[in-house]
């Protein structure tokens, strides 16, 4: 019982940091996921839509970025960059690694929800007299939506949980943050286990949020 | 001389080293009801995608009220039109599809008013009467707000046959239309093509339904390996086939 009191007097003592820890690695996700997701788009279309070049570069982007572990993006874009003159903070450098790397899943998430609609829909909206654009923004784009929602939502908790890599480049997010706190009070079993409550929260709510959202636009059948 | 609604002059069609249509002439007036038979392969179905360039074609021209379709001669070569273009002749027909190809994420009033507003600019709330003027045409007015998973086989085409109508086009084609249908639910479809037909819309029908050909049709035409077998009066064809591919053909089909 002491034990326990002892603990949450330490999460009192430590709050702010948590709580800046932990903003800090929102931030990170919701950049990370935002930029990933636009840059994602362009990818998905540039695999669908994309002329052969087009597609042969866009494709090995996305292969090689899939094909490399989150940590190597990190590190590389951390220390590689700023040898080619980009100047990255640590912050910019991993939101940059985590976005690409989102963006090569997100691409492949939109390649094959656009793949996955029926030739006959393109059809039907060509035969009305609609242009490419008409189509894919009103008959196309709608459905990729639908259908991409439940593995974006995926792809948005597993960025999350990547967002922990950039404690290796001496971002202070919520994992770096419960290091150093460890590194004062030792209570290390407990502390990573309130870190972990804390991830697996904000992946529950971003879990119910797709579902809410699923939920109110799904197709009535 | 009644000009000519629909014109097919020496149409020619590949699918890679594979010709399927080998030359077909045809012309069609504004009001003739045309069937179009012939066994699977015979290019029956790929001469109507033609003709509103769902496929490009090789060789020969298709002409609409005298304005030729998807290509056109500059300098003496023949070339592809515009996408805008082609889209803009896309309207001058409709099609009906085998499989419906209704926009699953849009009611049916949205389905059939989609194009009214993205290609004829029409307000939505004229788009909307006008969407519900043709769903209560072929029997659906009480269904406009349903989508298409909430309806049967046989709504859903109607569904479509009123998107494609609705769009007020020269000439309706329809594409095998029953044949993705359940028996009890063709009635229904065959019913409404009946009624346009008797309003006088002109169409041209792909069909595997050879009794409904006899019945509605002011002409039928046989295909057979990518060129017109036999056309004609649907009496004669049916009753004293003049060539013995459509004699075999009629003894193997559902016409009794």
């Amino acid at each position: 019982m002491n034990e326990f009191l002892a603990f949450l007097d330490q999460v009192w003592l430590a709050r702010f940091v948590i709580l800046r820890g932990l903003g800090l690695t929102v931030s990170i996700s919701l950049l990370a996921i935002a930029l990933g997701s636009v840059l994602g788009v362009l990818v998905g279309l540039a695999l669908t839509y994309g002329n052969r070049p087009l597609r042969f570069v866009v494709r090995a982007y996305t292969d090689f970025i899939r094909g490399t572990p989150v940590l190597v993006l990190v590190l590389a874009s951390f220390y590689i960059l700023s040898t080619i003159g980009i100047e990255l903070n640590a912050f910019q450098a991993g939101v940059f690694a985590l976005a690409v790397f989102c963006s090569s899943h997100v691409g492949e998430i939109v390649r094959g929800a656009l793949q996955a609609i029926p030739p006959g829909q393109t059809e039907a909206a060509k035969a009305i007299g609609l242009t490419f654009s008409q189509t894919f923004t009103s008959v196309l784009w709608p459905q990729a939506l639908r259908q991409m929602l439940p593995t974006w939502v995926n792809t948005a908790a597993e960025m999350v949980k990547a967002s922990t890599l950039l404690s290796v480049i001496g971002v202070a997010e919520l994992l770096l943050r419960t290091q150093e706190i460890i590194s004062r009070n030792f209570m290390s079993l407990e502390f990573y286990f309130l870190a972990g409550l804390l991830y697996f929260a904000i992946n529950y709510a971003i879990e119910r949020f797709g579902k809410y959202v699923e939920r109110k636009v799904s197709v009535p059948s | 001389m009644t000009k000519n609604l629909l014109e097919i002059q020496a149409l020619r069609k590949r699918y890679g080293s594979v010709e399927v249509l080998k030359g077909v002439d045809c012309t069609m007036q504004q009001g003739e009801v045309i069937s179009i038979i012939g066994s699977s392969g015979s290019g029956k179905t790929t001469m109507l995608r033609c003709i509103n360039m769902l496929e490009d074609f090789q060789g020969g021209r298709i002409l609409i009220d005298g304005e030729p379709i998807g290509y056109e001669e500059r300098n003496g070569v023949r070339v592809r039109k515009s996408e805008k273009e082609i889209a803009r002749q896309r309207a001058l027909t409709g099609m009906a599809f085998q499989q419906f190809n209704l926009f699953p994420h849009m009611t049916a009033a949205s389905n059939v008013m989609l194009g009214l507003i993205k290609v004829k600019k029409m307000a939505r709330d004229e788009a909307r009467s006008v969407a519900e003027k043709w769903l209560e045409r072929v029997g659906l007015g009480q269904r406009a707000d349903h989508y298409p998973g909430q309806l049967s086989g046989g709504q859903q085409q109607r569904v479509a046959i009123a998107r494609a109508i609705a769009m007020n086009p020269r000439l309706m084609l329809f594409d095998e239309v029953t044949s993705a249908l359940d028996p009890e639910l063709v009635g229904e479809v065959l019913q409404v093509i009946k009624d346009l037909a008797a309003d006088g819309m002109s169409m041209l029908l792909v069909t595997h339904e050879m009794r409904f050909a006899f019945e509605v049709s002011s002409r039928v035409i046989f295909m057979n390996q990518g060129v017109i077998g036999e056309e004609g009066d649907p009496k004669v064809m049916f009753l004293k086939p003049q060539t013995e591919r459509l004699a075999e053909f009629l003894k193997t089909s559902s016409f009794a």
